[in-house]
């Protein structure tokens, strides 16, 4: 399949850019097969390079024979292109919408990306469960890393090798795989060195009306309690939602065959719901009325912010049944693949110092997200701007980011990486040159032999170039659980994203440039206090006479 | 020496109290004082515990309301509401010890002279000298000359200089040249307290003025020539501009209302050269009411996000900061872009034509955003023009009606610009949150009375007389 079939008019002249806080630009349009290329008149010097799978809905315009067309991006800008000519912006905008609806993966752009940098580390290997598992072995020897799944046939969409406990063995893992939706049986998430409590997440248990039970699961998950003591059982789904789900053949942990364990229903709300929150808060921002009661009632019928909310308060209550109950805890909701990760990857912040160094964050996102099987493909197939019927489309992944925001901006000392940093990531996940995001599982990945075809986003961020630009000059490096607060008047509103194109950041970006140099000078003044404090002793040890009564 | 209302031999301290947290379950144990200026809480240390001895201070005339709960297991519980938007909330053991806090408190939370406030027993460690200065780092005529004033356009006028036009006007007055001594006195006896059109601030580079005065008392169909000519002066003293913008910060109702009680707003056509504009900012009843709604949204225990955001809204508390920014922001382009005179009035001229006034020079004038500027701001356009403190800020057992967060809002205006601009002011937010703390402490004399006439008289009664800028100069 060619692109060029796919392109009607591959390039126009005298196109007219119009760009969010940007002056207007006059230049040449070209299409390419992944891109929506903008170079100006003047001097060449190329204004715009616009991935097609970042393009979300196009809508067209005419007055008289000039053609409008608004491009709406996922990553929430919109842009507009004035094209001479009825028949060429015509052919510009179906050639857009078949170039920006490709369904195959392998058409995407990753697939053809050569990369201008040198790769010195590849970023397909910086994360991988054997190396996660080192630091685990180094902790505690009670867990071991099992291959049940090294062909994926166990569980398909969990990673080849998965940690369980030490004495269960792989037979034990295919039956529990057996009883959990999608044959996600428990596996642990994280391990809480403080007090050696952990963290697991699963699918649901595929109970029924039968009250069907399977004593290997059971086994698997009685082996993370110390004698004597209880764990937790996190459900994202109300009590309801999880009594109906066993007339679909699922249902959840009933307390007569899991007696050691109490449940809590936390519900959390499902991918549906969160897109059109999605939709709607962006609706809101977008709204040039300029009237304050339009904008908190807009702001307040999103619900947007009743999810930041909601998701941080159940991390919040799966980290303090680590930390503070010392016990261990197992978070699912239906299938285990959205809800479930938001909650065991958030308490990770809270719990887990290292998760908010750059390293530690592109580990949790690899381990928690992406080896854990969060559908990205599906889920960041559409952003707030899809015009089509929503399908499996959600923002699952950035609410999780919204949620790790509102905490650095509470404990702006403790991560070691920026806001833009999440900026960075909402962006590669639903539109990027990178492979690191497609696909919806390890085994896709793969099959698709994405580590040999494409190249890894953190290949490019590891750069120290990339990351100076991403760290926070505020970092001072603690070991805290930090307990962010998720009173309503605590969270804000995720300006860096959602206003980003409406409100022009220019004088925040220059206080924020202000403030790193303000923090280097004073490195730099201390340093030359220590030098000449250094030197006054080697001065006083020399002469006798110098030295201080 | 402390001017001290005896409450006899209740001034012994009550043990056993606990401090509740208002959004969780905790509690602190300690011991509660009384003094003439304030209510101590002084946690009891413990071995355990890592902030023994943490103590709270709370300035009598901070408290603006004490109330007595039901006799509950644990004790008999105090909820005390301060004026900086503190809320405390003990429980005293034994009910006769609640009750003699609570009468107490009651009695000094209402001063009823001015002698009685904490401004005249406040004694920090300053000589005569270094409080005299204090009283002179701020001096206006100094500030009318930055601006370029007296110019060939603007003149000092001594026509109040005995208060005999307008009390609640300072004594100083600037009035354009072809303003005569008839023309002022006849306008001033045309406007709502004999507040007639006077120059607040000169904008040198389109010689634009800003003058500010309250509303005429038109009535219906009333007319005054010297009013009429007062505005044509200002009018003539810009020759850049054909014609001078009348902002009446009103709701354009309230304007009209006030017809029937024989005031009302400037009718364009008695007025040659001028454009009327209504900006409607709501009464200070509405504002008081606002801040009503948003403290108690903000103080509920276990609020959702949903119940949060909408009570905000229902609140309006937001809305009105908006509209008070907006009205800045259009005098400021009139005046700035469009070089036009501006004259701002509401009713009296002494809330939101200060809110007006004060912010739009904010947003002009880069000096009023440092931090000696921002004190002579708030000394020009606020003390010295007559806002209201002592009613507004209910310093004394005043009138319920009068109170208002007029002087709160203008502070919260000038923070969001502070979150907005962050490299444009050279003060923090701690800078208005001390300011905001003082204008209720009374703990200084800057705020103290509603005009300049009335603070004068107090500054003859007493020697005691801080000055707020030396003690910020200082920090």
């Amino acid at each position: 399949m060619e692109f060029a079939e796919l392109i009607k008019t591959p390039r126009v002249d005298g196109v007219v850019l119009h760009r969010p806080f940007m002056p207007t630009v006059e230049g040449t349009l070209c299409l390419t097969g992944h891109h929506l290329i903008l170079s100006s008149r003047q001097d060449n010097t190329e204004e715009l390079w616009l991935l097609h799978s970042n393009i979300d809905s196009i809508e067209k315009r005419f007055v008289g024979s000039l053609g409008t067309i608004i491009v709406k991006c996922k990553d929430l800008r919109v842009i507009q292109l004035d094209i001479p000519g009825m028949e060429e912006c015509l052919n510009i905008a179906s050639s857009i919408e078949a170039l920006s609806t490709l369904d195959s993966v392998s058409l995407m752009y990753p697939f053809f990306y050569r990369p201008m940098f040198e790769v010195i580390e590849d970023g397909w290997n910086s994360f991988l469960p054997e190396d996660a598992f080192k630091d685990l072995e180094s902790m505690t020897d009670e867990w071991r890393l099992s291959d049940v799944n090294k062909d994926f046939s166990v569980c398909p969409s969990y990673p080849p090798l998965v940690a369980v406990p030490k004495d269960i063995d792989d037979d034990t893992l295919r039956k529990a795989a057996t009883f959990r939706h999608s044959g996600r049986f428990p596996v642990l998430s994280y391990y809480h060195k403080k007090n050696g409590m952990v963290m697991m997440r699963s699918g649901q248990p595929l109970t029924g009306t039968n009250g069907r039970r399977c004593k290997e699961d059971e086994k698997l998950i009685n082996a993370t309690l110390r004698p004597g003591k209880r764990g937790y059982i996190i459900d994202t789904r109300t009590i309801n939602v999880a009594q109906q789900a066993k007339a679909r053949g699922g249902g959840f942990e009933s307390e007569a065959n899991y007696p050691q364990w109490r449940r809590i229903h936390k519900a959390l709300e499902r991918s549906n719901v969160l897109q059109e929150s999605l939709i709607k808060l962006v609706e809101a921002c977008n709204d040039q009325s300029h009237s304050m009661d339009r904008w908190l009632s807009k702001l307040e019928a999103s619900s947007w912010q009743t999810h930041v909310k909601e998701i941080l308060t159940t991390a919040c209550l799966a980290a303090q049944c680590i930390d503070r109950e010392g016990a261990s805890v197992l978070v699912h909701g239906t299938e285990g693949t959205d809800s479930t990760l938001q909650v065991t990857s958030l308490a990770q912040i809270i719990l887990d110092p290292a998760c908010r160094t750059i390293r530690g964050f592109q580990g949790l996102v690899e381990r928690e997200w992406l080896q854990a099987g969060h559908p990205f493909q599906q889920r960041c197939a559409q952003s707030a701007y899809s015009n089509s019927k929503p399908r499996q489309e959600s923002p699952v992944f950035l609410l999780f980011l919204d949620c790790v925001w509102q905490i650095l901006r509470q404990f702006p000392c403790s991560f070691e990486f920026s806001e833009s940093f999440l900026v960075l990531l909402f962006e590669h996940a639903y539109a990027s040159q990178f492979g690191t995001f497609l696909g919806n599982s390890t085994a896709e990945r793969t099959r698709l032999s994405l580590p040999e075809k494409t190249v890894s986003l953190w290949s490019w961020v590891n750069r120290p170039q990339e990351l100076e630009r991403l760290t926070n000059p505020l970092y001072e490096a603690n070991s805290l659980v930090i307990w962010p607060s998720v009173a309503p008047q605590s969270l804000l509103l995720w300006e860096g994203v959602f206003l980003r194109w409406n409100r022009s950041s220019r004088c925040l970006d220059e206080a924020y440039e202000e403030m790193v140099h303000i923090i280097e000078y004073n490195k730099e003044l201390q340093n030359k206090v220590n030098s000449l404090r250094r030197q006054l002793a080697q001065l006083e040890t020399e002469d006798p006479l110098l030295q201080t009564p | 020496m402390c001017h001290l209302r005896s409450f006899g031999d209740k001034c012994h301290p009550v043990e056993q109290v606990r401090l509740l947290d208002r959004f969780s379950n905790k509690s602190t144990n300690g011991t509660l004082y009384l003094t003439a200026t304030h209510l101590i809480f002084v946690e009891s240390s413990s071995n355990n515990s890592t902030s023994a001895g943490q103590e709270i201070w709370i300035l009598h005339h901070h408290i603006a309301s004490v109330e007595k709960l039901s006799l509950t297991t644990t004790g008999c519980p105090l909820v005390i509401q301060c004026r900086n938007f503190r809320v405390v909330h003990f429980v005293v053991q034994r009910e006769r010890d609640c009750h003699d806090i609570y009468s107490s408190l009651l009695r000094l939370l209402r001063p009823v002279s001015y002698e009685e406030l904490y401004a005249f027993s406040y004694n920090p460690k300053q000589n005569d000298q270094q409080r005299e200065e204090g009283w002179q780092l701020i001096d206006l005529g100094a500030e009318f000359e930055r601006m370029g004033v007296p110019c060939d356009q603007w003149q000092l006028t001594d026509v109040n200089r005995d208060y005999k036009v307008c009390e609640t006007y300072p004594r100083d007055l600037y009035v354009p040249i072809t303003a005569s001594k008839p023309i002022i006195v006849g306008s001033s006896k045309f406007r709502s307290k004999g507040r007639f059109p006077v120059l607040t601030y000169f904008y040198q580079e389109k010689k634009a003025a800003v003058c500010r005065c309250s509303q005429p008392l038109s009535g219906f169909s009333a007319r005054c020539l010297e009013d009429e000519s007062l505005l044509q002066a200002i009018s003539k003293a810009n020759h850049n501009s054909r014609f001078v913008y009348v902002m009446d910060t009103r709701p354009k109702l309230n304007a009209l209302a006030n017809r029937a009680a024989g005031k009302g707003y400037e009718n364009e056509d008695n007025y040659s050269n001028i454009r009327f504009q209504f900006v409607g900012i709501e009464n200070i009843h509405v504002m008081r009411t606002s801040l009503q709604k948003l403290l108690e949204v903000i103080g509920t225990r276990s609020l959702n996000m949903s119940d949060y955001l909408v009570g905000l809204e229902s609140s309006g508390w937001l809305r009105h900061i908006k509209a008070v920014v907006d009205a800045a922001i259009f005098l400021t382009k009139a005046v700035t872009v469009e070089g036009a005179s501006v004259l701002v009035h509401c009713s009296d001229g002494w809330d939101r034509t200060a809110q007006v006034c004060s912010l739009g020079a904010l947003l002009m004038d880069p000096y009023y955003r440092t931090m000696k500027g921002f004190m002579v701001l708030i000394e020009k356009d606020w003390i010295s023009f007559g806002h209201k403190f002592a009613d507004r800020c209910d310093q004394l057992d005043g009138d319920p009606k009068e109170v208002s967060p007029i002087f709160t809002q203008f502070l919260e205006c000038v923070w969001q610009l502070t979150e907005q601009f962050p490299q444009a002011f050279e003060f923090s937010e701690w800078f208005l949150l001390q300011i905001h703390e003082h204008v209720h402490s009374c703990q200084y004399g800057n705020f103290l009375g509603n005009n300049q006439r009335q603070r004068e008289e107090l500054q003859h009664v007493s020697l005691y007389k801080k000055g707020l800028q030396q003690c910020l100069n200082l920090c």
